[in-house]
């Protein structure tokens, strides 16, 4: 019998998808597509409520962990913590959307339609327990995304990163998919427990290279999702020809997404192969970390500048990966590293859509995304300016802005695992924290002090309102970012619930 | 000579390759695209060819799921294609430089 309860915030979402192109057939302003999908998400987002306070809820049988479909789908806290992190993320996602596909001539239901079935995939793959259910999540979130990227038809750069963003997509796939043939061809199994027990058994045997192979091919399809350097070439273009609630999306949510299949398959499939894995992604982390804070120095465009910036976030995410590069890495440690990528998610999808919504709000004002044109902000919008610097010295990690404690679970879990490798990794992740606050601070500084450039009109500027749903975005952001830096300790209590995950069935 | 699994793990890997060739040296989008394809299939082929070996039924299944996403991507891929050749009458990749730095 199937566990509908466990199953339901995903049956709303889908219920949701449906609605949404039913909406967008009715003779009605295209914004009620827009609520429909909001209304759906918070839907979505009661069951995910009820399934995590189970125990304290008299009608609700408190199981543990729901297994469905075999082994292939499983309800825990950690599949629920980052279920409440996709939903809320698109919810943001959507308020970014709403002005934006307003203020011009786009097809606005089937955007909505694009990403709530993106949103789907997402909430699935924090389920999935299998190889073909994690690559079909994959897939779903990602095709969507690939035609969003490309929402302004006319434009020959919004065509561009569509582009490419697809052709380099498919490529991930069909690497994903090929690491994955190869894991099920050696090990036989397909759900991550099943490769778990039988991994065991390859070493040493004659199977070895091939199932090494496989792990590192999937690590490598997992690569291109995430941006991690050498495999992110694609994603400043990509950031910067998509429409900004697009590249919002795609560097919170569809990242996300990529880094829970990430943890997935690593800490529960190759839990006993960190030999493989953690040097590759210590590689991985190294590189994503330095080269996208270099690249983010020289920007001028400030939407590519996050672009690189959410590649060096990347690289922050992975240095708790990285850090299983050491011999005999203990479970409390590798809970450890768990634990910081986790929470370091959680915190990057609030300061990361809040610098996005401070960007497009500005982008609606100044018709401009580059830098130059940004300075003097304070004086015309103070309390924009004051939110971009809020959401940017979050992402520098200046206490007590909630980027900081993400920082800090970071550094305590390579520090915590110690010896020579993740010593190594520590003091790159400490070097770049310094390099980015270069970067972020002078967007801040130009924004506050510099005076503006004499083709802004400042005095038409100063009267320009926000967009309503923009400006609740802004405050479910800037509220989450200084409520969560001041107290750490909710953040670290939900981060604590996902914890048992990582020490396997 | 039997025709064992390996040979045809063998064929896979080739064709992989192939693809992946193809994919970095022609600059058709349409060519690139045909050759993610046969990246794809010969994926399939791998986990035919693993499940027969095996003798279970999970291999032939993941093909199954593996065909219909790949469907949906050339749906995906073919409109992107056409979007950009509306734009610029052209599919060669080479021309698409405008975003750089």
């Amino acid at each position: 019998m199937i566990d509908y309860h466990a199953l339901a915030p995903e049956l709303l979402l889908a219920g949701t998808v449906l609605a949404v192109l039913t909406v967008d057939l009715l003779r009605v302003e295209k914004y009620w597509v827009a609520v429909v999908g909001l209304f759906g998400l918070f839907l979505s987002f009661i069951p995910v409520l009820t399934l995590g306070f189970c125990d304290t809820l008299t009608f609700c049988e408190d199981t543990g962990t729901r297994f469905l479909f075999g082994e292939s789908y499983a309800v825990d806290s950690f599949s629920l913590v980052l279920k409440a992190l996709f939903l809320g993320s698109a919810f943001v996602a959507v308020l970014l959307s709403v002005g934006y596909l307003e203020s011009d001539r786009f097809w606005q239901g089937e955007f909505y339609f694009l990403m709530l079935s993106s949103v789907l995939g997402a909430v699935v793959m924090a389920s999935s327990r299998d190889l073909v259910t994690i690559f079909v999540a994959l897939e779903l979130v990602t095709g969507p995304t690939f035609l969003m990227a490309g929402w302004r038809k006319g434009d020959p750069r919004s065509n561009e990163a569509m582009l490419k963003f697809f052709i380099i997509g498919v490529l991930s796939a069909a690497l994903l998919l090929f690491g994955m043939s190869l894991v099920y061809g050696t090990t036989g199994e397909l759900t991550f427990a099943g490769i778990r027990a039988e991994a065991a058994g390859i070493r040493g045997g004659d199977l070895e290279a091939l199932f090494t192979v496989g792990v590192l091919f999937t690590l490598l399809g997992f690569a291109f999702k995430v941006s991690a350097v050498p495999f992110h070439f694609w994603t400043p273009d990509t950031y910067e020809g998509s429409p900004t609630p697009v590249t919002a999306y795609l560097s919170v949510v569809s990242k996300t997404a990529g880094f829970v299949g990430l943890l997935a398959i690593c800490y529960l499939a190759f839990r006993d192969a960190t030999f493989l894995w953690g040097p590759a992604l210590w590689v991985l982390a190294a590189a994503s970390m330095t080269v996208g804070n270099l690249a983010a120095l020289r920007q001028t465009n400030i939407v590519r500048l996050l672009g690189y910036s959410s590649i060096a976030q990347g690289g922050f995410i992975l240095v708790p990966f990285g850090a299983a590069v050491a011999a005999g890495v203990t479970d409390v440690q590798l809970e450890e590293a768990f634990f910081a990528t986790v929470t370091y998610l959680l915190i990057y999808a609030f300061m990361n859509l809040g610098a996005f919504a401070v960007i497009i709000a500005g982008g609606n004002r100044l018709r401009s995304a580059e830098i130059g044109d940004w300075a003097g902000m304070f004086g015309y919008a103070p309390g924009l300016a004051t939110m971009l610097a809020v959401f940017f010295f979050s992402l520098a990690g200046i206490p007590p802005l909630a980027g900081w404690f993400a920082k800090f679970v970071m550094f305590r879990a390579v520090l915590s695992v110690g010896g020579g490798w993740a010593a190594a990794l520590a003091i790159i992740a400490a070097v770049n924290s310094v390099i980015a606050f270069v970067y972020y601070a002078k967007v801040v500084k130009s924004a506050f002090m510099d005076p503006a450039p004499e083709h802004v009109a400042v005095a038409d500027l100063a009267r320009m309102p926000t967009v309503p749903s923009l400006q609740f975005a802004l405050v479910l952001t800037v509220a989450g970012v200084i409520v969560l830096g001041i107290f750490p300790g909710i953040i670290a209590e939900i981060g604590e619930l996902t914890k048992t995950f990582a020490s396997g069935f | 000579m039997t025709v064992t699994a390996g040979w045809y793990m063998a064929l896979a890997a080739s064709l992989f390759t192939i693809g992946a060739a193809g994919l970095l040296l022609r600059r058709n989008a349409l060519v690139m695209f045909m050759s993610i394809e046969l990246m794809l299939n010969s994926v399939n082929l791998t986990f035919v060819a693993a499940g027969r070996e095996l003798g279970v039924l999970e291999g032939q299944l993941s093909v199954l799921f593996v065909m219909v996403v790949a469907a949906a991507e050339v749906t995906v891929g073919l409109a992107i294609i056409v979007a950009v050749f509306r734009n610029r009458a052209t599919a060669s990749v080479d021309e698409l430089t405008g975003l750089r730095g």
